[in-house]
């Protein structure tokens, strides 16, 4: 009993991760119909942006060593900024281009990071230490909880309510919640479509950076492809939540992570190196029940 | 011209342009080549017909496939097991069939075995994903890529996990992989003009349309996904003979962005897209890595740093989507100059009349 409470503590933790992680790409996908597989790379640009500015082959913190309340905003400003560019290059000459365009388009940005990343910082994972005081467990009765966990959960609440409030309360938030239901309609309606849309990118970069922050101080390693696995859980959280839904980006985080961590926990030992099999198994089965994801999206619906 | 002649001419027409191309290519390559541009055109060759067996399912339904590459995955694997050495198999994939463990076949059973598990690992998934709207499909190829790369490096006793596969023989060079890359464009454009092509490409430009007009949308896109991945198959057969040495990662993520790429590139709608669209990233990424080796002007040696090819090639194709967002060629597909033809007719005296009921028709 003790082991399943652990488990779903564990479940909670990764599927604040993937949930954060397909915000990212969610909001995108609500307003731009971009699936932007680039998303991940802006993840690992905010894990290296701990260590700007320094080179070596082992990682020297740089911004990483700064008082966390100007550590943070930076990481995050470094991460935004290469959203905002990557919009301004790429994705806005591409606005009237075609889905599989975007695409690809966005597959090339993020082989792009990945490359520039390589050549800049070498190919060799870095290990680096980042608030590993949070790395000791707490006893919540028989319970022992690795403070970190609940810090990650912790910070995912509080991102989703800061994020629900601002798409809520806020002009830019309706101009882009606006745009996500029917972008030609709010045009005609006076919304400016670069700035909504360079808001969004704005908005998916400061997730992508919470999302470096958390993991990097959970695995401690710098890779230039450390994004590319949780961009890859994020994309199909996404799609079984229902492509275009913010709910449906969080219900979906939150399914894959606990598919993820239970399967990993109950599956017998020799099929668990099968797991990401199963779960991407029960991805398609999921999608097989509910075609337009867990939350389908009113928007999205095929009008004859 | 009579209705079958003109109908013959234009599904003949573009696959003997397209072949003749290349043929031309490869006797240039043959005639002034290095052993290492031999090398690079047989991979490009391969990759060729990878990209056309990609295009028979993207390009002529519009869905987006993630997962194509999983099958060249399943066909290099496949032609792995019927090829290599038996007191090999024995020590490393002990838990391979009787019939693939002690005995090792020669061409064309292994490319054939290939092609068919492919085609029937295909018709399975097709079969229960297909019905999924475009991005649903697209997602679902996408976790059928994931799933193909994760049995297939932890299936220990028969893919030999990440450990490499060795020793596969080789088939031969640049003129094997040009008979078979004719060979998928032949049957990219046959099924391109056959009926199903046709109602496929109508079910991709209007799906209600064409529902409504008995089109059964599942079983064209059906019959399109298991053809490619016949190909495609097959196609990875050729790789791994090509390469002689297999592991699951080199059917991945990056694979399968520079196939997309290429077909994205060229131009998704069309065959002439998918063949423009591979030698031009072909040559964009083997002109990078020339001059990250570095070249010699006026006696000066100038080199790139390591590593600027990935991002010359990610800089290349921003530019080209952003420049021609339909692709190099823009759907244009090479059609027969009917016209010419007809003028040749004429001279050599055929009756006037049947001239005269082409041109009417409007080309």
């Amino acid at each position: 009993m003790i082991g399943f409470v652990q488990n779903i503590v564990d479940a909670l933790s990764l599927g604040s991760i993937y949930a954060l992680a397909a915000l990212g790409i969610g909001l995108l996908f609500g307003i731009l119909r971009l699936i932007n597989f680039a998303h991940g790379d802006f993840i690992t640009i905010g894990a290296f942006a701990l260590i700007v500015p320094s080179r070596n082959e082992t990682a020297v913190m740089g911004i990483g060593s700064l008082p966390f309340i100007i550590m943070v905003p930076a990481v995050c400003a470094i991460v935004v900024i290469a959203a905002l560019m990557s919009d301004r290059l790429v994705f806005r000459p591409l606005r009237r281009a075609s889905s599989p365009t975007l695409m690809v388009a966005s597959f090339s940005v993020g082989y792009l990071i990945q490359n520039s990343i390589l050549v800049i910082f070498g190919a060799r994972p870095k290990g680096i230490d980042l608030w590993s005081a949070l790395g000791k467990q707490i006893a919540v009765g028989p319970l022992r909880v690795p403070q970190l966990e609940l810090v990650t959960i912790g910070v995912t609440l509080l991102l989703m309510l800061a994020l629900s409030a601002f798409l809520k309360k806020t002009p830019y938030g309706m101009q882009i919640r606006a745009a996500a239901e029917d972008f030609q309609m709010a045009r005609y309606l006076g919304v400016k479509a670069n700035s909504a849309i360079g808001v969004a990118f704005a908005l998916s970069g400061i997730l992508a950076a919470a999302v470096s922050l958390l993991y990097i101080s959970q695995t401690g390693t710098l890779t230039n492809v450390l994004g590319v696995p949780l961009m890859l859980y994020a994309f199909i959280a996404t799609v079984i939540g229902g492509m275009g839904s913010l709910v449906g980006a969080v219900v979906g985080g939150f399914t894959v992570g606990f598919l993820a961590v239970m399967l990993q926990a109950y599956l017998p030992d020799d099929l668990r190196s099968f797991r990401d099999a199963f779960v991407f198994g029960a991805v398609v089965l999921v999608l097989l029940v509910r075609p337009a994801g867990i939350i389908p999206t009113r928007a999205l619906a095929q009008r004859v | 011209m009579t209705e079958t002649p003109r109908r013959l001419i234009e599904s003949v027409w573009l696959p003997a342009c397209l072949s003749l191309a290349l043929a031309i290519c490869v006797v240039g390559v043959q005639l002034v080549g290095s052993e290492s541009l031999r090398v690079t055109l047989t991979e490009m060759l391969i990759r060729l017909s990878i990209v056309v067996g990609i295009y028979i399912f993207i390009g002529n339904s519009g869905i987006i496939s993630f997962g194509q590459i999983g099958f060249m995955c399943i066909g290099a694997y496949a032609t792995a097991w019927a090829t290599c050495d038996p007191t090999w198999k024995q020590i490393m994939l002990q838990g391979l069939p009787d019939f693939l463990r002690e005995h090792t076949y020669p061409f064309p059973i292994p490319i054939a075995l290939a092609s068919s598990l492919s085609a029937a690992v295909a018709f399975l998934f097709g079969y229960t994903v297909l019905r999924l709207s475009g991005i649903g499909a697209s997602i679902a190829t996408f976790a059928f890529l994931v799933v193909v790369n994760n049995v297939y490096s932890n299936w220990t006793s028969v893919t030999g996990a990440t450990s490499s596969i060795v020793g596969i023989p080789s088939l031969g060079g640049p003129w094997a992989a040009l008979a078979f890359s004719c060979l998928a464009i032949v049957v990219a454009s046959v099924f391109q003009h056959s009926h199903f092509g046709l109602m496929l490409r109508a079910s991709r430009d209007d799906e209600i349309a064409a529902k409504a007009s008995a089109v059964d949308v599942l079983k064209v896109r059906l019959v399109a996904f298991v053809f490619s991945a016949f190909l495609i198959g097959a196609g990875g057969s050729l790789y791994a003979q090509f390469l002689g040495i297999l592991t699951p990662d080199m059917f991945y993520m990056s694979l399968t962005f520079i196939t997309l790429a290429m077909l994205v590139v060229g131009g998704i709608g069309s065959l002439t897209g998918a063949v423009a669209g591979t030698v031009v990233v072909t040559l964009i990424i083997e002109s990078l890595r020339a001059l990250e080796n570095g070249i010699f002007l006026a006696g000066e040696k100038f080199a790139l740093p390591q590593g600027s090819q990935e991002i010359g090639l990610g800089i290349a194709m921003a530019l080209i989507l952003i420049f021609r967002p339909q692709g190099l060629v823009g759907g244009f597909e090479l059609s027969p100059p009917l016209r010419l033809l007809e003028r040749l007719r004429l001279r050599l005296g055929a009756p006037a009349q049947q001239s005269h009921d082409l041109v009417s028709r409007g080309d």
